[in-house]
């Protein structure tokens, strides 16, 4: 159970002159769920972003697994990925589940959860249907298959996502603020079935400001601060004062 | 001797123009779709060019719509008519032929055409892609879509589906504009309502008639294009 699903070294990323993260070391073993925190600005959806280069990192290791992504610079003095088919590669490995769920917005969402398996990895189509039918039914909106996302609320549209990114069998899955975009009433929908991915024993690293579900659910809480690791811990620790005062201050109910 | 009434002179009888204005019909289809197909290619590069050119690619395109767009048609078509016949002798006789070359007057209008309307699709193709969700497309790619497949799955139906009500404007103003080639002499539609005019001293009638045909071919034009945008906006809230 301890085999790095994800590790980062010393990954820095700056946009222009500002630098967003200066220096992050961060470990997530296979079927961790990493909880991360911090206030707006302190770099963590970007942190999040640099895993599946959706973002590239201007100095620093990414490792997903045990495959380095090499980086290299351009003419113009800017950083960016040695191999492109590699980073291809990885990114089908690495779900990513948006702020703003991102559903294509011409498919149905059967359309949406088959759309990578057949046309990224080349999956015969009666195999990844069922497949689809049946993640649909574990998110529980079997129902909208045939609808399209504008159709759908917002908590439907995330699951849906959700079972979007668990259709390319993912090692890791990366959520980006999942329940910031969502009326409050719907943010549970999605929480509940977060919480039953994580029961399964995926790799999670979510970016989140939902403190409940990092307490209760990762097995581990990371606080970001201007772009440096403040603090981070098990959830147990960190919330019961074992983090830093920093850390405190922001956990504390307002 | 009586003169012939307009249906008469609008039959198929002896007296009547109608297989000369049907055919004249088809040649002012022939060339707006001419046009329209060289003009929706030629910005379908454009726009691209100015997404995501480089800054001299993106000069050209930018330079090419300002100055078409700021130009007469009919001094483009002139252009191309009288410029390119000029061109093409200069070549014929460097491959050793002899005398004036004309380049066909269809060729020239409808090459004019495409260009004008190249300008007009390139913006039209361009506000359609910058209408596209960012958010959409980075799905695509953090999902590991390769470029191709990214391009023909996503951003094509996307785009499309923002660039089909100007693309439908562009093909009405094309199909209008078609009637300035006449003035290479091509019997489309206008050239020939004004034979038959001469001809008969009724232009009312022939100009009547014309008019009812371009009509039918945006009326039908416009149900076709209605077809595609539906096709297209599926999934759109309404």
């Amino acid at each position: 159970m301890t085999k790095p699903a994800i590790r980062l070294r010393g990954l820095r990323k700056s946009f222009g002159l500002n630098e967003v993260l200066s220096g992050i070391d961060l470990d997530a073993n296979e079927g961790e769920v990493v909880s991360i925190l911090g206030s707006s600005g302190s770099g963590k959806s970007t942190m999040l972003r640099c895993i599946n280069l959706l973002e590239t990192p201007s100095a620093g290791e990414v490792w997903i697994g045990d495959e380095m992504i090499e980086l290299t610079t351009d003419k113009a003095g800017r950083s960016k990925p040695t191999d492109a088919g590699k980073v291809q590669k990885i990114r089908e490995r690495v779900g990513m589940v948006f702020q703003s769920f991102n559903l294509w917005s011409h498919k149905t969402v059967l359309e949406n959860v088959m759309e990578a398996p057949i046309h990224v990895l080349g999956r015969p189509k009666a195999e990844v249907r069922e497949e689809a039918l049946a993640l649909l039914d574990k998110v529980g909106i079997a129902a909208k298959r045939d609808a399209y996302p504008a159709h759908l609320s917002g908590g439907q549209q995330q699951r849906a996502a959700i079972a979007r990114s668990l259709a390319m069998h993912p090692d890791v899955l990366l959520f980006d603020e999942p329940t910031s975009a969502l009326d409050p009433e719907l943010v549970g929908e999605v929480l509940r079935v977060m919480r039953s991915l994580a029961d399964e024993g995926r790799t999670m690293l979510v970016v989140t400001h939902e403190m409940g579900f990092a307490r209760d659910v990762s097995t581990r809480v990371v606080f970001l601060h201007q772009g440096q690791i403040d603090c981070q811990g098990a959830p147990d620790d960190l919330f019961t004062g074992g983090g830093s005062e920093r850390f405190q201050r922001f956990a504390a109910p307002s | 001797m009586d003169t012939p009434g307009f249906f008469e002179l609008m039959s198929f009888g002896p007296e009547g123009w109608a297989p000369a204005l049907l055919r004249a019909a088809m040649m002012t289809l022939a060339i707006a779709a001419t046009g329209y197909v060289i003009g929706s290619t030629l910005g379908a590069f454009l726009a691209w060019g100015k997404v995501s050119g480089g800054r001299v690619i993106r000069g050209f395109a930018e330079t090419y719509t300002t100055v078409l767009r700021g130009i007469p048609d009919l001094l483009v078509i002139y252009l191309f008519y009288f410029g390119g016949s000029l061109l093409l002798t200069k070549i014929m006789r460097g491959l050793g032929g002899e005398g004036f070359f004309d380049l066909p007057g269809f060729a020239a209008g409808s090459i004019a055409i495409g260009v004008v309307s190249a300008a007009q699709h390139t913006e039209v193709f361009r506000g359609a892609y910058r209408a596209v969700t960012p958010g959409e497309i980075e799905a695509a790619v953090a999902m590991g879509m390769a470029r191709p497949t990214l391009f023909r799955r996503i951003i094509l139906p996307l785009t499309a589906r923002h660039a089909l009500p100007g693309m439908g404007n562009v093909w009405q103003i094309t199909l209008k504009e078609s009637a300035l080639v006449s003035v290479t002499g091509v019997v489309e539609l206008v050239r020939q309502a004004q034979i038959g005019a001469g001809s008969t001293r009724q232009p009312f009638y022939f100009f009547f008639a014309s008019a009812v045909l371009f009509l039918v071919i945006t009326w039908i034009s416009g149900l076709v294009l209605n077809r595609a945008e539906r096709h297209f906006s599926r999934g759109l809230e309404r």
